[in-house]
């Protein structure tokens, strides 16, 4: 990968509210969400960063103010190099962006994930539904409040939610998410050592 | 009733090729030799059972390599992968479209339990909203564990009275 060195400096002399934002490789820049879509056409017509490769969103949590930051990754065809270009949300409860896909037609689906992940809605989106999680699904799952065993929550087909009772039951976690921790002795500390399915050696308790 | 008389007695001779059996065996040793399946590959399990269809494992050799992407004309569903709850109530539609009777093959951890996937969005065990009869471990599990559960499904099914009213999901 590339770095372009002037790139940085071109773009915080045509945006004075860009401001740098730490990165361990590519240049990235804080964007209000005003201007990103200014932002993004100017990387994309001036910059040669023609291809976006990525739309996402970072939950820095329920607490935190402001809460939702959509974040984009460009790249160069012509210049092999990347950009990352962030924006915060201005509301935390019903956070909003406007949509790139008048730039990039690409966008459209990356945007889509993005909303039925986190509820992020796209201004001016043509068609902004849910793309993995099924229409009347009614939560966000990449929230920090969503569990990730679950919630229970209907299906899309009223006739088998009706035959088998609950539709969208919590995930049996089982001691998990088996993760290692750091710091513990290794013992405790392997996915492993976490596991709480009832077997010979630790029964189940009444 | 045996008597000595050859006039009475079955004779081959007269009778043709003919062979008297329990109904019951009859249809069930039909049933277990031309087992159609109906391929629900949703995940990797999916390449392995593409694997028991094909020639080095032979699926075939047990009447079961005809795989019918029309559940009108599958006898057995083999669930091979992670269900989602969002691909569930396809599942289950498929599954209610088959015609009776019909079987269900839970294949690899996954189907079985929903495995590695203990999250918001995967099915917890594919009889949740199916019955299945024959559960097969693994992540995957190789072709020849799956060629042990049809094995198994159609010893169970060689057991069954062929004639009885086929149960339907509870
Ligand atoms: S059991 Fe393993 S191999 Fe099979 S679908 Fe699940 S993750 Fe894939």
């Amino acid at each position: 990968m590339t770095t372009d060195v002037d790139l940085p400096t071109a773009v915080s002399q045509q945006f004075p509210s860009a401001t740098p934002r730490p990165s361990l490789d590519c240049p990235a820049f804080n964007v209000p969400a005003g201007d990103v879509l200014a932002v993004l056409q100017y990387l994309r017509d001036t910059q040669a960063c023609d291809f976006l490769m990525d739309v996402t969103a970072i939950d820095w949590s329920a607490e935190a103010s402001p809460r939702f930051t959509v974040v984009w990754h460009l790249y160069s065809s012509t210049k092999h190099n990347y950009v990352r270009v962030a924006a915060a949300c201005e509301s935390n409860v019903e956070p909003a962006m406007p949509s790139a896909v008048v730039l990039w037609a690409g966008a459209d689906w990356h945007e889509r994930e993005v909303y039925d992940m986190f509820g992020i809605k796209f201004t001016g989106h043509p068609d902004l539904r849910r793309i993995l999680m099924w229409d009347a699904y009614p939560y966000f799952p990449l929230r920090k409040e969503f569990p990730l065993a679950g919630l229970p929550a209907e299906m899309s087909d009223a006739d088998i939610n009706a035959e088998i009772g609950v539709g969208v039951i919590s995930a049996p976690m089982a001691g998990g998410p088996f993760v290692a921790t750091p710091g513990e002795p290794m013992s405790d500390a392997e996915p492993r050592a976490k596991d709480e399915a009832w077997n010979e050696k630790k029964e189940k308790p009444e | 009733m045996v008597t000595a008389s050859p006039e009475v007695t079955y004779n081959s001779k007269i009778e043709g090729d003919i062979t008297v059996t329990r109904a019951d065996a009859a249809i069930n040793w039909l049933r277990t030799n031309s087992m159609w399946p109906m391929p629900m590959g949703l995940a990797c399990c999916a390449i392995e059972l593409m694997a028991t269809a094909s020639s080095r494992f032979d699926i075939a050799r047990f009447g079961a390599e005809v795989m019918r992407f029309s559940p009108r004309q599958s006898d057995c569903m083999i669930v091979a992968g992670t269900v989602t709850y969002k691909m569930a109530p396809v599942v289950r539609r498929i599954y209610d479209q088959m015609a009776a009777p019909k079987w269900v093959i839970a294949m690899g951890a996954c189907a079985s339990s929903g495995g590695m996937y203990r999250s918001y969005a995967t099915l917890q065990g594919v009889d949740r909203i199916i019955p299945v009869d024959v559960y097969v471990s693994g992540c995957p599990p190789r072709p020849e564990a799956l060629l042990d559960a049809l094995m198994k499904l159609q010893s169970k099914v060689r057991s069954e009275p062929a004639l009885k009213k086929q149960f339907t999901a509870a």
